[in-house]
């Protein structure tokens, strides 16, 4: 059976697709400001026998192509939990939101946390940043992790922290060390999440934000462990998305079994 | 019931309305209701009765205020569980809970209250400062309490445009507190037998507290038979039934909540219902929820859960406590009132202990396969309690979802995901 797992999020478009349970291919393109369309795109890419969607504009996508739903939670989970069928604990820091899962073998939710309506701790937060140093977001992470220290960034307003950061470029803060205060900042705000859900090792590391290696180092020393980054981060809402459309057929069971850590 | 529309306008324009700003008012809350409520399938035949309420909910029911007060009675409005609807009664007084539940005239609120003060509160300033609600312009006297710090000092700031009343709510549940709180009654009486001109009868009170005790009779059949599997019917609608009980004639409301509960046993024995037997079954506690909010029940039934259960003041603590009618003297029926009145759980109380031992009680008589938290943002008291009440259902098994939100809808997209998602996590 063929199955296309669509991620249609705020900034990103992505897709895996599904052949028998194995992954043929995936995508990722940018969402612009028409995502359906970018998902009628990769929708028409190849025939399939399924259309699975998650992600922000997953109800639109459901009523367009007739897909079938679960949330970027049940997706991630899912996904993550084949990439790494040890893991227990997921980091998605995604364009317009964060959100952290605790989930049993097989990838069944257990509690899950996310940023309610503002771009704190997102990867919008660290765009907005980027844009005020008039640096990309990568540069931006590379000044982080060369940074001698950091300077405290306090406000996780990503309105007032941008104000914050100027402030502290006028007052002549080198630009690297202030870098690695808003990475430190975001990074804090995650950890608490993380411990609110009680989430345990091993704890994968997905979206966007995986791609930023700042982040990685930063997240890595907060839990005092190894970070499993998923090789293609982007992706594994619609990895999810597409298994979940496998088992709805009665291919694979969703859920298996295997031994339980202790917290993060 | 007649067809012939009616013209309140002239009503409306005596009580003192905004009539350009109350017809926005007007067009927005059928759209609401229309969206939430009559997209819903089947319902239960009897809401009928509640579709006309909400159709007449500013015409109808003040034009029988108004002729209430012509007829010489008075109308007292109040915010709260802990006014004593049963004195205002025996005292020739309708009881009205006032509006509160949508964003209104904000701009005009936040001259007067910082931006961070709890929707309810900044809501009840707007429909006043706004002018547009019929009940609080026909209220002879509001009656506000002391159930949290912005609430009590808010209230002196609506005492600038409306005739206030404050309660003193204690904040503990000792004997010298029942004993303070048994004494606010009778200065309430007192209040109130000057604004009605009326003298406290133990005859009219006993009247007045079989009358209010079957109301609540009433509403907790109603409620009783959604511990049913599938539930006969959805929780937006006994949302409403409870919602609209705080200003309804009470004797009329009892009487159709009683029709609404005979049909519902009856889909109960033939194995009816609004849900499937699947479906994810939520129960919701935390803070009120008056007309027109019904944005989080709304959520969760349409992402295909059920809610079988409220655990707030526009739900169990409305109903779930009767008042003695034992009482032989005056006195002794004022002792019935405080008693019942102070056993309410509030998170206002410290400690609050009732409230984790309803909602355990609750989650396990209604089947609740998860529990939602609801708070309004900057509501202390509940989302600090929420702590509390999360550590203790997931102590009992039960899954927790805390949701902090407001009167808008600009959070129902991030909403919808993080219900849609406790409902996969429920049913998986």
């Amino acid at each position: 059976m063929r199955v296309l797992g669509l991620d249609v999020g705020s900034r990103t478009v992505d897709a895996v697709w599904l052949e028998d349970g194995a992954a043929a291919e995936s995508a990722v393109l940018d969402a612009g400001f028409a995502p359906q369309e970018v998902a009628a795109e990769l929708v028409a890419r190849r025939p399939v026998d399924r259309v699975v969607a998650t992600g922000y504009g997953r109800h639109a996508a459901a009523e367009r192509f007739g897909a079938d739903v679960i949330t970027e939670i049940g997706a991630y989970a899912l996904g993550a939990s084949r990439l790494f069928p040890e893991a227990r604990s997921i980091l998605d820091i995604g364009g317009q939101d964060t959100k952290v899962i605790l989930f049993a073998a097989g990838g069944k939710v257990a509690d899950f946390e996310m940023n309610d309506k503002c771009a704190a701790g997102t990867g919008r937060f660290l765009e907005v940043m980027a844009r005020a140093f008039g640096v990309d977001v990568g540069e931006m992470a590379e000044e982080a992790i060369a940074a001698d220290g950091s300077v405290a960034v306090s406000s996780m307003c990503t309105v007032f922290a941008e104000s914050e950061v100027i402030g502290l470029l006028h007052r002549g803060e080198p630009r690297a060390r202030i870098a690695r205060g808003l990475h430190e900042a975001v990074v804090r705000r995650t950890l608490s999440s993380l411990h609110r859900v009680r989430a345990r090792p091993p704890l994968v590391f997905a979206g966007g934000g995986a791609r930023n290696a700042a982040l990685v180092e930063l997240v890595a020393a907060g839990i005092g462990g190894h970070v499993l980054v998923a090789p293609d981060p982007q992706t594994v809402g619609a990895l999810g998305a597409a298994l979940y459309g496998a088992a709805l057929r009665g291919a694979a069971p969703l859920h298996q079994q295997a031994p339980e850590k202790e917290d993060i | 019931m007649s067809d012939a529309p009616v013209d309140y306008r002239p009503m409306w324009t005596d009580l003192g309305l905004d009539l350009e700003a109350h017809d926005l008012l007007l067009t927005a809350i059928p759209q609401l209701y229309a969206d939430a409520y009559l997209s819903q399938q089947d319902r239960p035949e009897g809401m009928a009765y509640f579709d006309f309420v909400m159709s007449e909910i500013h015409g109808l029911r003040i034009k029988e205020l108004v002729d209430h007060k012509a007829a010489g009675g008075t109308v007292i409005g109040t915010f709260c569980v802990y006014v004593p609807e049963e004195i205002i009664r025996a005292l020739g007084g309708v009881s009205v809970g006032l509006c509160a539940g949508a964003e209104w005239a904000y701009d005009q609120v936040e001259q007067l209250l910082p931006r961070n003060t709890c929707a309810l509160i900044k809501s009840a300033m707007g429909f006043k400062l706004g002018k547009v609600c019929p009940y609080v312009e026909s209220a002879d006297l509001v009656i506000g309490e002391t159930t949290c710090d912005g609430k009590k000092k808010a209230w002196e700031l609506l005492g600038e445009y409306a005739p206030v009343y404050v309660m003193e709510l204690p904040q503990m549940k000792r004997p010298q507190d029942l004993a303070f709180w048994r004494e606010e009654l009778d200065r309430l009486v007192e209040k109130l037998e000057e604004v009605t001109g009326n003298t406290l009868t133990f005859e009219a009170l006993q009247k007045a507290t079989k009358e209010v005790n079957d109301k609540r009779r009433a509403l907790q059949r109603l409620n009783a038979a959604r511990a049913a599997s599938p539930a006969p019917i959805s929780g937006k609608d006994a949302l409403l039934a409870v919602q609209v009980a705080f200003y309804d004639d009470v004797p009329r409301f009892t009487e159709m909540v009683n029709k609404i509960a005979d049909e519902l046993e009856q889909r109960v024995a033939s194995g009816k219902g609004v849900a499937t037997a699947d479906a994810p079954r939520v129960l919701i506690t935390g803070t009120p929820m008056s007309v027109p909010n019904w944005k989080v029940h709304d959520i969760v039934e349409k992402a295909g859960g059920v809610v079988v259960a409220e655990e707030m003041c526009t739900g169990s603590r409305y109903y779930d406590k009767l008042v003695s009618e034992d009482a032989t003297t005056l006195e002794g029926a004022m002792d019935a009132l405080a008693v019942k009145y102070l056993d309410v759980n509030c998170a206002c109380f410290t400690p609050n202990q009732g409230r984790i031992d309803d909602v355990l009680r609750m989650a396990k008589e209604y089947k609740a396969d998860g529990v939602l938290h609801y708070a309004l943002q900057f509501c202390a008291t509940y989302q600090i309690e929420a702590t509390t009440v999360e550590r203790s259902a997931q102590e009992a098994g039960l899954p927790v979802l805390r949701v902090d939100t407001d009167y808008s809808m600009e959070d129902v997209g991030q909403l919808s995901t993080r219900v849609e998602a406790f409902l996969e996590m429920l049913k998986a």
